[in-house]
């Protein structure tokens, strides 16, 4: 059954979980032919009760010790724009869409989300594009995303430190 | 009045005297080789959320030479409390590390504190700054304050590296 995992990471973000399941935005799914939805909530008071959403399998949490199972079961999983679920989904090698909070002040986030938009590793959009996005996106142009080099930090270190 | 006076130039000379001595502790940085005496130990300021994730990644490329390592963490901060504990008890050496909690917003006065000891003459602590990734063209609050005190400050994007020389760019490191 192909799946989208909705994640929101520590936040709250009642905006885009609102949005996923208005009935456009759950036809839009339906009509790329996903056929389950995930969503993890985190501190949001828009909790969904399972399968409250007709047309599609619907299941809402709000924690867990680790998503990293339902991003493996995932073929697209749609993030607010926090640099620890981008990596972890980018790292499972899943197609990513991320949605910017722009309610947030300062929003940093977005510049991320725009620079690995840029490189072709994720497509972004907002609440009130995210059904236009599920439309018409093209997911077959994202290009993998290689993990990050923790081990150049070390040797770096190492070395500067003068470590044996 | 020649009290007052007095008084003035105190402080004044005092203010002097911290500024020369926190210059030389911010100079001294680059010859200071604490791992060439042996086992190199860490105090590790973790974030809320994504920062304490990239910061445990960092961690976990460090080899055995560095113990023991301690954790400071916000106290409202039960998850990253679980992350670190997991990852400690996953390493397979001797685990010597402690976890230690005070108010959120710890990294800047640790930092200051560890400047302090330097100006008193105590001990050099170095300071390690790296920038989360989600910083692409623009520094945190805590990395414009940092950047000119830290001895060795990552940024993870060239856009940064460009724009603030004295960092050190690797590519994305977590």
């Amino acid at each position: 059954m192909k799946t989208v995992f909705v994640t929101v990471g520590t936040t709250s973000f009642d905006e885009l979980i609102e949005s996923i399941t208005s009935p456009e935005t759950v036809q839009a799914l339906k009509a790329r032919g996903y056929e389950r939805l995930v969503l993890q909530v985190g501190r949001g008071s828009l909790l969904p009760a399972a399968d409250s959403c007709p047309h599609i399998r619907l299941q809402a949490y709000r924690f867990k010790d680790s998503i990293a199972e339902d991003i493996k079961q995932a073929d697209l999983v749609i993030s607010h724009a926090g640099a620890g679920s981008c990596l972890e989904a980018l790292g499972a090698g899943k197609s990513l869409l991320v949605v910017v909070n722009d309610k947030l002040m300062n929003n940093h986030q977005l510049e991320m989300a725009r620079q690995l938009h840029m490189d072709s590793h994720l497509l972004y959009c907002t609440c009130s594009t995210l059904t236009q996005t599920l439309r018409t996106m093209d997911l077959s142009v994202l290009q993998p995303f290689l993990p990050g080099q923790p081990k150049n930090f070390a040797n770096f270190l190492d070395k500067a430190l003068g470590v044996q | 009045m020649a009290v007052l006076e007095g008084a003035v130039f105190a402080i004044l000379l005092t203010c002097l005297l911290v500024i020369i001595r926190l210059y030389i502790v911010v100079k001294t940085g680059p010859n200071y080789k604490p791992g060439a005496k042996g086992p190199v130990a860490v105090l590790v300021v973790a974030g809320s959320g994504g920062h304490t994730t990239e910061i445990l990644r960092l961690m976990e490329s460090l080899s055995a030479a560095y113990t023991p390592r301690h954790y400071v963490i916000a106290d409202t901060d039960r998850m990253s409390e679980e992350k670190i504990c997991t990852f400690e008890s996953s390493r397979h050496f001797d685990s010597e590390s402690q976890v230690l909690c005070n108010g959120p917003g710890t990294c800047v006065p640790l930092c200051v504190a560890g400047l302090l000891l330097g100006i008193l003459g105590m001990k050099k602590v170095l300071l390690v700054y790296v920038e989360s990734i989600c910083r692409v063209q623009t520094l945190s609050l805590t990395g414009k304050i940092l950047y000119p005190l830290s001895d060795y400050f990552f940024v993870q994007w060239s856009s940064l590296r460009d724009k603030y020389p004295k960092s050190i760019f690797l590519g994305r490191i977590v």
